[in-house]
């Protein structure tokens, strides 16, 4: 390694212009992902009512938005119909807001790729049931498909959308891609094919076979494996149409017009899947805008340091040892300047701390855009605290 | 003999859940070690393939195995106990079904290579859901030689979003089987979750999406019926000043001459453009530690015990957790 790559000081990550992005037409559709918790939804809302107020029509889809964060766009229930959204601010520009409801989108599908018999039938299996209710990817293959029917519409320039809180920020490009696989699966093909005669590695499937189900009869019960053969047949003749779908939607995703924005909290966890998230974008030729670190506590005043704070501190509490009785009663002159400095001490370490693992994320990733949102007091609840956010977004950040 | 009772006499299976990012597995060890004393044998179970055990106790990844990780702490009358942590997955929780009920250990073994636990996992998270909970609900109620194997069982739980759908198990299941042996299964491992040896214990931190869950996921769990235990609350921060000083600062009144001659008796350079800078952060301070007071109630209306966990700042480590240990059994949990 070059001695002078350790000692130089940390790059500097080039700036995130969110406004560039929005104002730029050809931007139609802002992907706001990233791990659970650093913020992703309140970003997505808040690119949203930015780009509105700035001249664009907008729709912003939200998967399981935080209660307050959703009133605060009039959304009061899941719907899966975009809404208006009152800007309150003239701009030739508009806002709409929708919550994702994935079983009904599901159900839709189903409606729309199988007679209404055979997609009755589907609707009421009980692996349907389950599978479209609580399915760890179906939030993720659902929001793909309403992203892909938003998009179709052509009713909005700018769609923003907001990934479901997944574990890991990757299963909102996976979970498509599982369902197929499974779907797809030798376990549903032996479920599927009933006894075909004839090539050899059939027979091989039909000894499994009976071996399978004789073991799922046993440990599951002759009525759930009915239940199971039932949906994976009724399934398998549409899911041709679903798995088309889902490609479109795919393809959608690495077409210029759509930009990927990574959102994480300046915290080790979260760079983390970030950086997987960033090097996934790239294999997948998935584009690129930038990292919104969210979140960034900044003190008030950055050029008294932590060690320097401490020191002045018990400079000061020293002060306070009473020579005698009659001191030790009387009320301490410096509690106050100690304890702001210990107060402050602490925020600059925290500061520190957040500034090494994001500079820990730019060694690696150097040429990804950053922009930086100050951690707020309190959660957003209302439009005005949305547009501070969009606000911070668009501006430098406040250290160099 | 102890001194006093815990708060949780009786319960036997602590299920820790609490919304992502605000310390549910460091805190559920934590509550793990703090339960192993006095020759107490404890087991810690993840189950969401995370091995985020394995980081805090900085041992190689956990197999599908009892293995032990770490003594507890004894101290204060105590003696030491030993902890046990296992990692869960869907596919050798299956296995083990297989074998334990039906003797079917290679047969497992064949569907699992068809892709059966894939298939279980994908089409119905509710089968994988009870493979899950009945390993822990197995190993709460394992016996040998007359008497339990372990004092207590510790469960990593799933976060407060998914915690009702993955403990109603029985339901989840009914949905698919009706009848037959799943079914039964899936009752038997029900009854233990409902019955008094469970408690659900929350995590929280004082803010206002992690409070709210909490909130939320007390209320399902009492509608569920099922034990509700302690809230945890995680990372908070002591900070030293003074409760006239934080009254002050919240409504705008820091007196900030006063800051600036303590900085200049410190020997701090431009005292003056310093004591603002300080009075800004002091204020933002405040107003957080009064929206924190105002959480702290709505906390104490639920009911329930609750316990403060210190933030550890630079990463938590066997030491911090072994702290957290000690704060937990000084405040009772343990």
């Amino acid at each position: 390694m070059a001695l002078d790559s350790v000692m130089n000081p940390p790059s500097v990550p080039p700036r995130l212009d969110t406004d560039a992005l929005i104002d730029d037409r050809r931007t139609r559709i802002i992907v706001c992902c990233g791990s659970g918790g650093v913020g992703k939804t309140t970003a997505a809302a808040a690119i949203g009512l930015r780009a509105a107020e700035r001249g664009r029509h907008v729709v912003v889809l939200t998967v399981d938005p935080a209660r307050r964060l959703a009133q605060a766009m009039g959304l009061s229930y899941l719907d899966n119909i975009p809404r208006p959204v009152d800007t309150g601010f003239p701009s030739g520009g508009s806002l709409h807001a929708m919550m994702l409801d994935m079983k009904r989108t599901f159900d839709e599908i189903v409606e729309a790729h199988a007679d209404p018999d055979r997609a009755a039938q589907i609707l009421a299996n009980p692996f349907y049931q389950s599978l479209s209710s609580s399915f760890a990817g179906t939030q993720e293959y659902m929001a793909m498909e309403k992203l892909g029917q938003l998009h179709r519409t052509d009713e909005w320039d700018l769609i923003v959308v907001d990934t479901p809180p997944s574990r890991s920020a990757l299963d909102f490009l996976d979970a498509p891609q599982r369902l197929g696989r499974f779907l797809d699966g030798r376990l549903i093909r032996l479920l599927t094919a009933p006894a075909k005669p004839g090539r050899a590695y059939m027979k091989m499937l039909n000894a499994g076979f009976s071996l399978v189900t004789g073991t799922l009869t046993k440990v599951l019960g002759a009525q759930v494996l009915k239940d199971m053969q039932t949906f994976v047949t009724a399934f398998d003749t549409m899911f041709g149409g679903f798995r088309e779908r889902a490609e479109t939607t795919y393809r959608l995703l690495q077409t210029p017009g759509t930009s990927f924005v990574v959102v994480a909290a300046p915290e080790p966890d979260a760079l983390r899947e970030a950086s997987y998230f960033v090097e996934r974008l790239a294999g997948e030729r998935m584009p690129l805008a930038g990292l919104i670190l969210n979140r960034v506590h900044v003190p008030a005043a950055t050029r008294l340091s932590a060690a320097r704070s401490i020191a002045a501190a018990e400079t000061l509490e020293n002060h306070e040892v009473p020579n005698g009785d009659a001191e030790a009663a009387a009320p301490p002159r410096y509690a106050l300047a100690a304890g702001v400095l210990r107060l402050h001490a602490e925020r600059m370490q925290l500061s520190v701390r957040e500034r090494r693992v994001a500079e820990h994320f730019t060694a690696a990733h150097p040429t990804v855009p950053v922009a930086e949102v100050a951690s707020q007091p309190e959660d957003v609840h209302d439009l005005e605290g949305l547009r501070a956010i969009g606000l911070s977004l668009a501006s430098r950040p406040a250290r160099g | 003999m102890r001194a006093r009772d815990t708060d949780w006499e009786g319960v036997r299976l602590h299920v820790v859940t609490g919304k992502g990012g605000t310390g549910k597995t460091t805190v559920a060890a934590a509550l793990a070690l703090a339960l192993s004393y006095d020759g107490r044998k404890v087991l810690l179970i993840e189950v969401e393939g995370r091995q985020g055990l394995a980081r805090l106790f900085d041992c190689p990844p956990l197999p599908y195995a009892e293995r032990k990780v770490g003594i507890g702490p004894g101290k204060d009358g105590r003696t030491g106990g030993d902890l046990y942590a296992l990692a869960v997955d869907p596919e050798g929780a299956l296995l083990d079904y297989l074998e334990m009920f039906y003797g079917l250990r290679h047969t497992g073994q064949a569907l699992t290579r068809l892709g059966l636990v894939d298939f279980a996992t994908t089409i119905a998270p509710g089968l994988s859901d009870v493979l899950r909970t009945g390993k822990a609900t197995e190993a709460t109620r394992r016996k040998a030689g007359g008497r339990e194997v372990y004092d207590a069982v510790v469960m990593d739980a799933p976060p407060t979003g998914r915690i009702g759908r993955f403990l109603n198990v029985s339901v989840e299941v009914s949905g698919l089987a009706k009848v037959g042996p799943v079914r039964t299964h899936a009752d038997a491992v029900a009854r233990v979750i409902r019955s008094p040896q469970t408690a659900v214990h929350f995590v929280t931190t004082l803010e206002e999406m992690p409070i709210q869950e909490t909130l939320d996921g007390l209320a399902e769990m009492r509608g569920l019926g099922i034990q509700v235990g302690g809230i945890f609350i995680n990372k908070v921060h002591p900070d030293g000043l003074e409760e006239a000083h934080l009254k002050a600062a919240a409504e705008g009144r820091t007196d900030e001459a006063e800051i600036a001659l303590g900085l200049k008796a410190a020997g701090l350079a431009d005292a003056q453009t310093l004591a603002a800078g300080l009075a800004i952060e002091l204020a933002e301070h405040a107003r957080n530690v009064a929206l924190q007071e105002r959480e702290r109630r709505e906390l104490a209306a639920a009911g329930q015990p609750r316990y403060e966990l210190p933030a550890i700042t630079d990463g938590i480590d066997l030491g911090g957790l072994y702290r957290l240990a000690e704060v937990l059994r000084d405040q009772g949990a343990a």
